[in-house]
């Protein structure tokens, strides 16, 4: 009967996900035989105008959450500390600057990039670790630099980014040797757009209680959104995604049994320890609805016009969530405790990612102040699983929980 | 009817018995290696102290860290909820605690009604907790016990500047070569530990009446250097140390 039960509430387009990013990772690396070009570009940098030139987006920060999820973070850092880097740089950046070198992970590593596109508007960091990267493929870089915009996107801003992009559109024609098509530039940026509106409506489906699924399970499907932005594989794929959702949500299937409790990530993931933490609040009954790291890939998506695109996403990319002010921040994380109803916040202090992790005091503090539900810090990694200490982060939880319970009784 | 608590800290072993809504008795006795059988034999020498029969136990909350090798207890509690719990019971009064135990160190605020509203625990690191004052007295050869005492005579505590155990003990050796008085070093080291516990009590902005609990509430060196921290007063009962295990004595009570 529970393994019945358990059966029903597993997702079914899990599988179908799976077979998109294998075919995706399978292209990807058979590039060169199929005389494509590879851009490895960050996590947040515009990559429609790629899509456009039918050049295979890769993403070290995608391979990353792979390496961590596949704990196999712990040596490939090592590796990058004998190397020379410090353990304090991002684990991200570290495995995979050592990957590069040993062809490691789940992978075997990455397949050998034709040119870099790095955006910051994610980190800082980026700009070194892709540095370091053209040098050890010796390949071009191109740079997007997008200024925090701590209240608002002033003119000097707009006109500053918007004639990177063109810069950008001159780099991918030098490095192709082809014309930009804008046409095709255009259906694109429909698809993008149409993406991650149908990824809003997917995370918005865990408003209803009880929540058809997971912030773990909106780490997983978040790969496609990330990687096949600006396809119809992602727009139809999302589309099946939201109907299986809405589904569940008739035949009121949840993703935790007797769900009592939801909750509201914020950082990334900590990716070795996905199931660990999802049955630690399974067993609270406790759900994590929502998180502020997945809605990160259409947070933005209302500066950006689908008929105008490439004017608008000079704006888009700039306003994302880890580039905007603390207090703006604070904001989102505000109106998603109310919408998805949340009885608590889960921060995870993520000690890779200095810019989600740094305004995470303020935040807790605005939180506290204005709502009256409890916050959780936890202190870990997203993929070094050596800043992660299991005996403190289960007291931590457990004793968060029942402040949780005690507010109920 | 009688309830029981039992509190598996990482280096001691708690048990505490309530009935009628009075403390009857506790217990202390060292962890060791296994936590099961301290589990056991703290509740077993508690019953004989108190002369109590198991079967007239009606309830048992275990905590701490070994809460779940107390395979007996009915629940298992953190010992933030014990130790506001315990504080509470002792004293209704209390809106902070500041618990400093063996492996970890935390400040608790409760409400009018003694449910927590807040805590912060230390980070993944043994500055400010039990086993950093241990690793120090075996540094300077003093017994554990007489840290508290000793640090009292010194005349110029000196600064330890390092926020890791491990580096701090190096710092503390070179004291010793450097022949600086023994007093003055322990003042150092728990002025430097009540930093650390310090910083959790502003985190979640303490209120006043602040009780100390924990093992470490029995070193009156730790209790002054974090007062002096503070600012404010520390109500150190002599049930300190058992304080999480009587705590989880009256959540037994209401199970």
């Amino acid at each position: 009967m529970s393994d019945k039960l358990s059966e029903k509430r597993k997702i079914k387009s899990a599988k179908k996900m799976r077979d998109i990013m294998t075919t995706y990772y399978i292209d990807a690396m058979t590039a060169g035989q199929n005389n494509k070009q590879v851009a490895w570009i960050t996590s947040g940098g515009p990559v429609e105008p790629l899509v456009a030139m039918d050049i295979i987006p890769v993403y070290p920060e995608n391979h990353g959450a792979m390496i961590g999820a596949s704990k196999m973070g712990e040596d490939l850092c090592i590796k990058a500390e004998d190397l020379g880097y410090s353990s304090d740089l991002c684990s991200y950046a570290r495995a995979d600057i050592a990957c590069a070198i040993v062809k490691g992970g789940p992978l075997g590593g990455l397949p050998k990039p034709d040119m870099l596109i790095c955006c910051n508007n994610i980190c800082g960091t980026v700009l070194k670790w892709y540095e370091v990267q053209a040098r050890y493929y010796n390949v071009p870089l191109f740079i997007l630099d997008t200024p925090i915009c701590h209240t608002r996107y002033p003119p000097e801003i707009a006109t500053y980014v918007r004639t990177q992009i063109d810069e950008y559109i001159v780099f991918l024609e030098t490095i192709t040797k082809r014309k930009f098509d804008y046409h095709k530039m255009a259906q694109v940026g429909k698809l993008a757009y149409e993406a991650q509106l149908l990824w809003q409506k997917v995370l918005n489906t865990t408003a209803q209680k009880p929540s058809p699924m997971s912030a773990f399970d909106a780490f997983f499907f978040l790969a496609l959104i990330v990687t096949l932005r600006g396809t119809q594989t992602a727009v139809d794929f999302y589309r099946e995604l939201l109907e299986e959702m809405e589904q569940r949500i008739k035949d009121g299937i949840s993703m935790v049994p007797d769900e009592k409790y939801r909750l509201l990530w914020d950082n990334l993931p900590v990716w070795y320890r996905l199931k660990w933490l999802s049955e630690k609040f399974s067993d609270h009954n406790a759900c994590l609805v929502a998180d502020t790291y997945t809605s990160a890939w259409c947070g933005a998506i209302k500066y950006t016009d689908e008929n105008n695109f490439l004017d608008s996403i000079a704006e888009a990319y700039t306003r994302i969530y880890l580039n905007i002010g603390v207090d703006q921040m604070a904001d989102q994380v505000l109106d998603m405790i109310k919408f998805y109803d949340a009885d608590g916040l889960v921060m995870h202090s993520n000690r890779s990612c200095k810019p989600y992790s740094f305004g995470q005091m303020d935040i807790m503090r605005i939180v506290r102040e204005k709502t009256n539900i409890p916050v959780l810090m936890i202190e870990a990694d997203m993929v070094d699983p050596r800043n992660f200490s299991q005996s403190q982060i289960e007291t931590r939880i457990d004793a968060f929980m029942e402040i949780i319970k005690q507010k109920r009784l | 009817m009688i309830y029981a608590g039992i509190d598996i800290g990482s280096i001691t072993a708690k048990a505490a018995l309530i009935k009628d809504n009075q403390l009857m008795g506790t217990h202390v006795i060292l962890t060791g290696y296994d936590p099961i059988n301290a589990g056991i034999k703290v509740f077993e020498a508690l019953l004989k102290k108190t002369q109590v029969l198991k079967k007239d136990i009606t309830a048992i909350v275990s905590t701490g860290y070994g809460r779940a090798s107390v395979k007996f207890a009915d629940k298992a509690m953190t010992e933030i909820i014990c130790h506001g719990t315990g504080a509470y019971f002792i004293n209704p009064e209390i809106r902070g605690i500041i618990d400093v135990g063996g492996q970890d160190s935390k400040a608790i605020l409760l409400n009018a009604s003694g449910q927590v509203e807040n805590f912060a625990m230390n980070d993944k690191c043994a500055a400010g907790t039990g086993r950093f004052l241990e690793v120090m007295a075996n540094a300077l050869e003093v017994e554990l016990n007489q840290l508290g005492d000793a640090s009292l005579n010194a005349d110029k505590p000196l600064k330890i500047s390092s926020i890791c155990t491990v580096f701090a003990e190096s710092e503390v050796i070179s004291m010793i070569a450097g022949q600086e008085k023994r007093e003055n070093i322990i003042a150092g080291i728990h002025d430097s530990a009540a930093a650390r516990v310090a910083i959790l009590a502003s985190k979640i902005k303490i209120k006043e009446p602040v009780m100390m609990t924990g093992g470490v509430a029995k070193n009156k060196g730790m209790v002054a250097a974090l007062e002096n921290r503070l600012g404010f007063k520390l109500i150190v009962e002599r049930s300190a140390q058992e304080n999480g295990a009587i705590g989880a004595a009256v959540l037994a009570s209401k199970l």
